[in-house]
Parts: C-alpha cells; sequence; structure tokens
C-alpha cells in the first residue's frame, strides 16, 4: 500500500510543478508596462517577405507587449489561400494577388487592402571560380532554363566558354521566387526545365552553387547579399545594357526584369481591429528602415505615403490587374496610385 | 568440453603444405567477425558522438538563461527559445493526458479481456492488426488527418474564426471552441494520434509479462475480472507501461511534421494562455533557424537543439528512474 501512495505522492508533485511553471512563467516573462492594448494579428504567406514582417513583428511587440502577433511560412500561395478563408488577417505576398485568389475572397466576403513595402531583386549567381561569366542576356537565361533546353555545358552556351557542365539550383516550385522567375523567363504558359535541383531552402542552393564551378542558381537578393563572399553576381543584360544588382538599381526599376514588389495584403474586416491598424500602421512607419536591414530595398518614401494613404481610406482590391483581369506592366512606382 | 569428439590428429589440409592449419583459419575467421560486429556496434556510438560534439561546440556558446527565457528575434545574439519551450511542455502534457489513458486502456481491453463471441474476437484481432500499422504510418500522415479532424472538426462548426461552440472568452483559461483551430489542443490530439500506437504496444507488452499466476491466484481469491485487473496486474505492469509512455512522449516532443501542419507558424513570442492559443513547438523553431543564410542562427538552431536534446535524456532519465522505483519481485 505504502508504495503505491508513493507513487500517487510522486504523480502529484510532478503535475504540480508543471503546472506552477506553466502558470507563473509567462507572468514572469510578461512583466513591464507598455501600452494596454490587447488582441491577436495572425499572419501568414511568403517565405520571402517574412524576414520583413518578421523584424516588424518584434519591433512591435516591443512597443505593444500586450498584442499576440504570430507569422507563418506558408508560401504566397498558401498564404492566400488561409486569407482568403478569413483565417488570417495579413498576407505576405512575394507578387500581387491573382484574379483566382481573389475570387475565391470574394466568394468568402474576404476584402482586402494592397500594401506594397519593399522591393526584392532576384539575383541569377554563379560559383565564386566562374571566371568567364559576368553578364548573361535574358535571352540566354531562356536558352539555359527553358524546358526542352539543349545547353548542357557552358561551351553550348557561347563559344570560347569551358566545356564545364551547367548544373541548376532552383528554389522550390511552391516560392514566389520561382513563380516569379518562370514567369519572367517562360511567360505564363511555357515551362521550366526539370533537370534542376531544387530545393525549398534558399540554403542549400547557396551551399550548390559556392560547391562547383559550373554551377548556376537563382533567389531573392538578400540571400546573395548576405553571402556575397561566397558567390558571384551575374549582371542581367535585358535590352542594350548589362545591370548588375545593386540596392540603387534595384529601387530605380533598372535591374529589369527581375526586379519586384513585396507586398502585404490586409483584411479590410480585421483594420477595424485597433491592434490590427495600429501593426499596419506601425508596419508602414517602418518599412523602410527594416527592409533595408533584413537585405531587402525599401521604396521611394512618396510611395510609403500613397500606401498609408489607402490604408487610411481603405481602398480595397489589387492595382496590379486591370479591368479585365490582366496584368499591368510597368514599374511599381507607375502603376500603384 | 570433454563430451565434444575431437579428433585425435587433426587432419592437415590436402596438398597445402606449409599453409596453416584449419584451427589457425577458424580462429582468425572468429576474431575477423568478432572485430566486425564490435566495428557495428561502435558506428553508432562514433556516429552519436560526432553529432552532439559538432552541437555542444556549435550551440553552447549561445546557451545561457537569456536563451531560454526570451521570445525568438531576428538578432541571433537576442533570439530565445521560450515560447516554442513552453508551447513543446503544454502541447505534450495534453497529449499525455489524453494518450495515456486511452492507450493503457486500450491495452488493457487486448490483454485482459480475451473475448469469447466470435463477432468480438474478430473485432479484438483487427484492432489489434490495426495497431501495428499505425504504428509505422509517417507522423505527417497524421498531421494531416489532425488538420481535418482536430482543427477544422470536418467543418460541421464553421471556420475557426466564426467558431459553431464556444465556451467562455479567449480571456478564460478554460476556453474552447469548436472547430478548434490551429491551437494546442488541436496539436495535442494530434501528436496523442502518433504516439498512441506506440504506448498502446508497450502497454500490451508488459501486461503480457505479467505472469498468469498472479492473475488465477486473485481469480481464485474470489476476486471480479475488475479487481483483479486494478489491484494485480496493472500495478505489476507499471514500470514496463510508464517507460513505454515516456519513450512515446520523448517522441511526441521531438515531432515537426505533424505540428507543422496544425501550428504553421514559425514566429510566435508569447506562450499558450489557453488550449485554443497559438503556439509553436522547439522542432520547428529549430527547423526555422537552421534554414536562415546567417551562420550566427545555424548556431542558435544548435542551442536549440541542445535544449532538446536536454528534455528528452531527461524524459528518458525519469523512464529509468520509474522503472527502477517500481520494479519489485512478483512472487
Amino acid at each position: 500500500m505504502s508504495r503505491k501512495q508513493n507513487w500517487f505522492g510522486v504523480a502529484g508533485v510532478g503535475l504540480a510543478v508543471a503546472v506552477a511553471v506553466i502558470v507563473l512563467l509567462p507572468q514572469a516573462a510578461d512583466g513591464g508596462g507598455g501600452r494596454s492594448m490587447r488582441g491577436v494579428v495572425r499572419i501568414d504567406g511568403s517565405s520571402t517577405v517574412f524576414p520583413i514582417t518578421e523584424a516588424v513583428a518584434e519591433e512591435f511587440g516591443a512597443e505593444y507587449r500586450r498584442v499576440r502577433v504570430t507569422v507563418g511560412i506558408s508560401g504566397t500561395g498558401g498564404g492566400f489561400k488561409r486569407f482568403a478563408s478569413g483565417e488570417t488577417d495579413v498576407s505576405n505576398a512575394s507578387r500581387p494577388i491573382r484574379s483566382k485568389e481573389m475570387a475565391s475572397a470574394k466568394s468568402n466576403g474576404v476584402e482586402f487592402v494592397e500594401l506594397p513595402i519593399a522591393y526584392d531583386g532576384l539575383t541569377v549567381v554563379v560559383n565564386k571560380a566562374n571566371d568567364w561569366c559576368d553578364t548573361l542576356t535574358v535571352e540566354e537565361l531562356r536558352r539555359i532554363f527553358l524546358a526542352g533546353s539543349t545547353v548542357k555545358t557552358w561551351q553550348d552556351l557561347r563559344d570560347g566558354w569551358p566545356a564545364e557542365p551547367v548544373k541548376i539550383y532552383s528554389p522550390g516550385t511552391d516560392s514566389g521566387t520561382f513563380d516569379y522567375f518562370k514567369e519572367v523567363i517562360a511567360g505564363k504558359t511555357g515551362s521550366v526545365r526539370s533537370d534542376m535541383s531544387v530545393s525549398e531552402d534558399d540554403n542549400i542552393l547557396v551551399r550548390g552553387v559556392a560547391g562547383q564551378k559550373g554551377a548556376i542558381g537563382f533567389f531573392g537578393c538578400a540571400y546573395y547579399f548576405e553571402n556575397s563572399d561566397k558567390l558571384k553576381a551575374l549582371s542581367i543584360e535585358n535590352d542594350s545594357e548589362a545591370v548588375h544588382p545593386t540596392r540603387e538599381t534595384i529601387e530605380s526599376g533598372q535591374y529589369a526584369p527581375f526586379s519586384r514588389p513585396l507586398l502585404i495584403y490586409v483584411n479590410a474586416k480585421s483594420l477595424d481591429r485597433p491592434e490590427v491598424t495600429a501593426f499596419v500602421t506601425f508596419y508602414l512607419e517602418n518599412a523602410a528602415e527594416l527592409a533595408d536591414e533584413v537585405g531587402y530595398v525599401r521604396l521611394p518614401q512618396s510611395l510609403y505615403d500613397r500606401v498609408a494613404a489607402n490604408v487610411a481610406a481603405r481602398r480595397t482590391g489589387t492595382q496590379f490587374l486591370d479591368d479585365q483581369n490582366n496584368k499591368r506592366h510597368g514599374p511599381l512606382t507607375d502603376i500603384y496610385r | 568440453m570433454s563430451l565434444v569428439p575431437t579428433h585425435p590428429n587433426p587432419v592437415p589440409a590436402i596438398g597445402a603444405v606449409g599453409s596453416p592449419k584449419p584451427e589457425v583459419i577458424r580462429t582468425i575467421k572468429k576474431q575477423v567477425f568478432v572485430g566486425l560486429c564490435i566495428a557495428s556496434a561502435s558506428l553508432s556510438i562514433i556516429v552519436l558522438a560526432i553529432l552532439l560534439g559538432a552541437i555542444l561546440l556549435q550551440g553552447v556558446k549561445h546557451l545561457d538563461w537569456g536563451f531560454l527565457t526570451s521570445p525568438p528575434s531576428r538578432k541571433p545574439e537576442k533570439a530565445g527559445i521560450y515560447p516554442a519551450m513552453m508551447g513543446s511542455i503544454w502541447v505534450c502534457l495534453g497529449c499525455a493526458v489524453f494518450a495515456l489513458p486511452i492507450g493503457v486502456g486500450t491495452a488493457v481491453y487486448l490483454e485482459e479481456f480475451k473475448p469469447k463471441h466470435y463477432l468480438l474476437r474478430k473485432l479484438h484481432g483487427f484492432v489489434q492488426l490495426n495497431l501495428s500499422n499505425l504504428a509505422g504510418v509517417p507522423s505527417i500522415v497524421y498531421g494531416i488527418l489532425g488538420m481535418t479532424a482536430f482543427v477544422q472538426v470536418f467543418g460541421l462548426f464553421g471556420n475557426a474564426m466564426e467558431p459553431g461552440f464556444t465556451l467562455g472568452t479567449i480571456d478564460n483559461w478554460y476556453y474552447i471552441q469548436f472547430p478548434l483551430g490551429r491551437g494546442v489542443l488541436a496539436g495535442s490530439l494530434t501528436l496523442m494520434l502518433v504516439i498512441l500506437p506506440i504506448v498502446t504496444l508497450a502497454a500490451q507488452e508488459s501486461l503480457r509479462a505479467v505472469p498468469n499466476s498472479l492473475r488465477e491466484g486473485a481469480l481464485a481469491l474470489g476476486a471480479t475480472q475488475w479487481q483483479t485487473i486494478a489491484k494485480t496486474s496493472l500495478p505489476a505492469a507499471i514500470p514496463g507501461i510508464m517507460t513505454g509512455a515516456i519513450l512515446a512522449m520523448s517522441r511526441a516532443i521531438g515531432e515537426a511534421a505533424p505540428i507543422l501542419v496544425i501550428a504553421g507558424v514559425v514566429y510566435i513570442t508569447f506562450t499558450p494562455e489557453h488550449m485554443m492559443d497559438d503556439f509553436t513547438a522547439m522542432p520547428l523553431q529549430i527547423y526555422d533557424w537552421a534554414g536562415r543564410p546567417s551562420e550566427e542562427f545555424h548556431r542558435v538552431a544548435a542551442a536549440g537543439i541542445i535544449v532538446l536534446l536536454a528534455i528528452l535524456l531527461s524524459f528518458n532519465a525519469v523512464a529509468i528512474f520509474i522503472r527502477h522505483r517500481f520494479q519489485r519481485p512478483l512472487q
């Protein structure tokens, strides 16, 4: 019998300790004052936009201690799926919303405000030891990446280049980065070759390209800026002149066609909640600085002002599609009104 | 030795003048085999040592009180594991609360109540077969099942934003809603699915190991079947059941895939306050850190792995402690 009582004693003490830990520790960590606003802001979407949103959420949390912000990384498409069903307040997106996604949001009664928050440049990188190639034209990129490509070695691409095999590293097909690259290279209907090393983890791409002399890959410029000592970025020649990806060329729109806006979409109904409005306002006030900090490129201040005005006016819908749901092209400053 | 017939004069190998004797070859063969066995046994230890060594070397610098008590951050030097750690503890406690009674109950049914009726025997066999199969199902599959069955409750109660049923408000610790949403409870129930077969099979094994003479003795003294189970076979099986349960919990706390599907959150600065609250878990947090470009974050991930391993090892230590504490002679 005493054995049995012992057993219950042990279990009881264990349970009490566990409960005490759970009940007491959060309060210990909560501490401090901060503003008294409470509530939840749920965010999901692109892993490309994640670093900025995370930085904003962190700074926001330091100021509004009782507002609980969660950020997920389901990818742009996955994020829109949750956003369209009303599950999240804010959706991170590395491309504008598609008409299909808009229709699905509409059928659930979800209206949204569109906010560009930074630029991202898509960087094409090669190995450091690659001393023959500094510039590629968009046409040459097509020859490498399109489905049915016959380019096996660098020699196939341009005469006089070595017969080093071309080894391609690409982000996962679910990522906004891949979507964006595919659209520039292959257009709406074409497809990209399938014999590439694909990884959702940009880190693996960096390691892959850094490890092979003939490798070529592409990903968001943030990863290149972080790893510029290991990789070489190529200049891209679109019309006549070759442009190297730098913060300046991305912001000015010179680095075409591989610079793109990053956006967040906010559920218009959520904007009625003070904590969401506070978060979005905070986001716009700090986006420029934090975008630079995490490796993206800030928008011109005039554009941030325009975005803030649109949020204040609750201007819903996307500006990247025209009335017939066709994509609008051009620099962001021209598209976004 | 004396019983084994031996050749008085070993026959030398025919036509092999000067080559080693057969016994020498046999001994060499034996020694080579022993060597191989030792090598393959130590391989696992070497791999473990390298793994632990590399992780300790990488992560130990980041491991301090601040790491354990602060929320994640984009700056590696400020990043902490506190919300993920508390999320893991919440989810695993919830998981234990559900998995243990159901798992042990199933085991008692399967081992102690052998049915006589034909149909019940079929059911018995069917449950047993399914348990063995479920133990081998990849955990991501449970994650997707949990998404449908717990997070959305098959869409029966509307969506998580406008739940069809609520009890209390989000300020109450007992707040409950249907559908459950991507909260702690959905995570606990999903992990319960993952470990239920393990708990049940372990409990079955240890119930089976209880000698039948004990049960027969109890029954012979006039105890009912319920009394026999409650007072005799279950207490005798407790060390084995606890070991199995705690090993299953170690698995639950290390699972990333189902949590990734259910929680879907990688940045979170608060700890759960009720069973419907958003959460993240340690394996997810570590995965997120390890996937970041900066080297510094890989070291933070290593520190997270050390914390996870420490919790896992202490779970195992508890299992060993209980086994020794409650093991007693059965006669």
